[in-house]
This record gives structure tokens, C-alpha cells and sequence, in this order.
């Protein structure tokens, strides 16, 4: 088994339980995952299992050490490659893994690249609260002092200032998963994954219930 | 058609009235107390419908002992049992918030003539 799959975010939706409370979800369609390779501590210095997702590219696009790769896995090119943790015994090469690796309840992280927001200023980005609109006040969005003087007559690291924001590597943990749907790939998390409709994501166990074991 | 529209429609509830604002409904709505389920009839006059497909949401107003309650229901909530239409009522706007104003008789509905044109 594995401890995650590549996906592809198709949106927010909801879901009602049978109480009538409305859950907030995301639909997320997960592998299935072909399974192309296995890389070992012997000789590749760490344990992964490397596994292709999405459509097929065209043969003439593919470069021929990728076409030999893929020859040797006996599988048809694939766009997207990631690699991750076996749980447990490895799957074998060829196989595929689906989305019946989660159940309803588990928790799990989801990564993705947040949505673009381009360069943005303290208060959106970094939520400062700024200066009063009106009544005179010329402090309006700005950031505010951003440090002490002759120590340390620089700015100190890491300080918040206006900046690029989002289109970033970003993971949402211990997110819920509400139901998994085998026969069409699917995934339902609770709340909100980053990035954009049609946006790649990975699913992965989630490390603190992984840490909790 | 896309997959969210998709899993949403599979989702929607079949077999509910049509029913628009200003008409009078008896809603059926099912309420947990403890253990039990029971069913609770909420009657009163549909001021709003919000939204569409799965996230469609209706409102109705009733004034009960002198004061004005306003129930917001998802349409297609599993706790509403099931929806009878009372009366159809003619009005000739699509939102009834100006009933929020008015008291008694004039808080009225001006039902709607069923009569077939000959």
C-alpha cells in the first residue's frame, strides 16, 4: 500500500448528513496511480515508490531516456510523475493504486500550488492591520516600522514586508476525508485544498495520525 | 456536463413540489430530540428563494403569538420531510421582505386565481 496519490482538485461542493448538517467539501479525483518503479535503499539510497497519473502524453513528445524508462516500467508515457512512501508491503510494478487506500474518517494532508495573487501589499498578504482611512491619517496600508535603529542598523530576517503571495508549494493538513467513491475516483475532504480547479494535489496519510501509531 | 454538477445533481431531491414565493406552505421538518425523531409542520409564506441546484435555499415567514419568525431551510436538506403547497399566492416581486414591515391584514398575500382562461 501506499501512503498517498496524485489527484486532480475538481472543486468545492457540499454534502448533507443525515442530520441535515451541511459539510463543506472538496472533490478531489485521486489516481488511479500505475505503479512504474521501486526504488530501493540499496540502490537508490532510500525506500519510494514511483507511480505515473494523468492522461497519456504522445509518444513523439516524449524524450527517449523517458521513453526507455517508461519501456522498462512496460507502461505507456505518462505527464505526471511523483513518488512516494510504501505502507506496509510495496506495490508491484504495473500495478495500479486507487483511491480505496483512504476511507471515510482518515485524516490526510493535501499539497498543492496555491492560487497566484501576485505582489501583494501587508495587509492582504500578511494580514497587518494598518492605519485609518481617513481623518488625516497618511498611514493608510502601509507596514508600519519594520525595526529598531543603530541596533541593528539593518532589517532583521524574515520580517514581514510587501511581497509576492501564493503560486506556492502549500499543504493543508489533518483535513478530513468524508467519503471515497473507488468506482469514480473520487475523494471527498472536508475544507478547502489549495490551488485551482483542475489543480494538481497530492493526497497523502496524514503525518500526525502516522506520528500518533 | 462537469463531474461537480454531476456528483451535486445525484444529490438533489426528487419528488418536491413546485412551489414559488408567496405561496403559503406547510413545511415537514424532522426534529432530533435526544433519541427521538419527530416531525414539526412549520406553515407560513415563502418570502425568498436563494441560490440554485444542491445549494438552493428557501425562507418562510409565519407570525406566531405576535412575533415574526423566519425559518431558513436548504431545499434539499434531508430534514425537510416534505413540502405542502397551501395556497399560491400572486405577488410581483421575487423577494417579500417588505412583509417584514407590515402588521395584520396588511401583511397579506393576494392568493392567486386558479380560474382556466376560456
Amino acid at each position: 500500500m501506499l501512503n498517498g496519490l496524485v489527484g486532480r482538485k475538481l472543486g468545492m461542493s457540499q454534502v448533507f448528513t443525515p442530520e441535515g448538517r451541511v459539510i463543506p467539501v472538496t472533490v478531489v479525483e485521486a489516481g488511479p496511480c500505475r505503479v512504474l518503479r521501486s526504488k530501493t535503499a540499496a540502490a537508490d539510497g532510500y525506500e519510494a515508490v514511483q507511480v505515473g497519473f494523468g492522461p497519456e502524453r504522445k509518444p513523439k513528445r516524449v524524450t527517449s531516456a523517458m521513453k526507455g524508462h517508461f519501456k522498462a516500467c512496460g507502461a505507456e508515457p505518462y505527464r505526471i510523475l511523483r513518488e512516494f512512501k510504501a505502507v506496509g508491503e510495496a506495490p508491484s510494478v504495473g500495478s495500479d493504486v486507487t483511491v480505496d487506500i483512504f476511507e471515510a474518517g482518515e485524516r490526510i494532508d493535501v499539497t498543492g500550488v496555491s492560487k497566484g495573487k501576485g505582489f501583494q501589499g501587508v495587509m492582504k498578504r500578511l494580514h497587518y492591520r494598518g492605519g485609518p482611512g481617513s481623518h488625516g491619517s497618511m498611514f493608510n496600508r502601509a507596514p508600519g516600522s519594520i525595526g529598531a535603529s543603530s541596533y541593528p542598523s539593518r532589517v532583521w530576517k524574515n520580517t514581514g514586508l510587501p511581497g509576492q503571495m501564493g503560486n506556492a508549494f502549500r499543504t493543508v493538513k489533518n483535513l478530513q476525508v468524508v467519503e471515497v467513491r473507488k468506482e469514480q475516483n473520487i475523494l471527498f475532504v472536508k475544507g478547502a485544498v489549495p490551488g485551482p480547479d483542475g489543480g494538481l494535489v497530492i493526497v497523502r496519510k496524514a503525518k500526525s495520525a502516522a506520528k500518533k501509531k | 456536463m462537469n463531474k461537480i454538477a454531476l456528483i451535486e445533481n445525484a444529490q438533489l431531491r426528487k419528488g418536491l413540489p413546485a412551489f414559488s414565493i408567496g405561496d403559503t406552505v406547510r413545511v415537514h421538518t424532522k426534529v432530533t430530540e435526544g433519541e427521538k425523531e419527530r416531525i414539526q409542520i412549520f406553515e407560513g409564506t415563502v418570502i425568498r428563494r436563494n441560490g440554485g441546484g444542491l445549494r438552493e435555499t428557501f425562507t418562510v415567514r409565519k407570525v406566531s403569538y405576535g412575533v415574526g419568525v423566519e425559518r431558513i431551510l436548504p431545499l434539499h436538506s434531508p430534514i425537510v420531510d416534505k413540502i405542502e403547497v397551501a395556497k399560491k399566492g400572486r405577488v410581483r416581486r421575487a423577494k417579500l421582505y417588505y412583509l417584514r414591515d407590515r402588521v395584520g391584514k396588511a401583511a397579506r398575500v393576494r392568493e392567486k386565481e386558479t380560474a382556466v382562461r376560456a
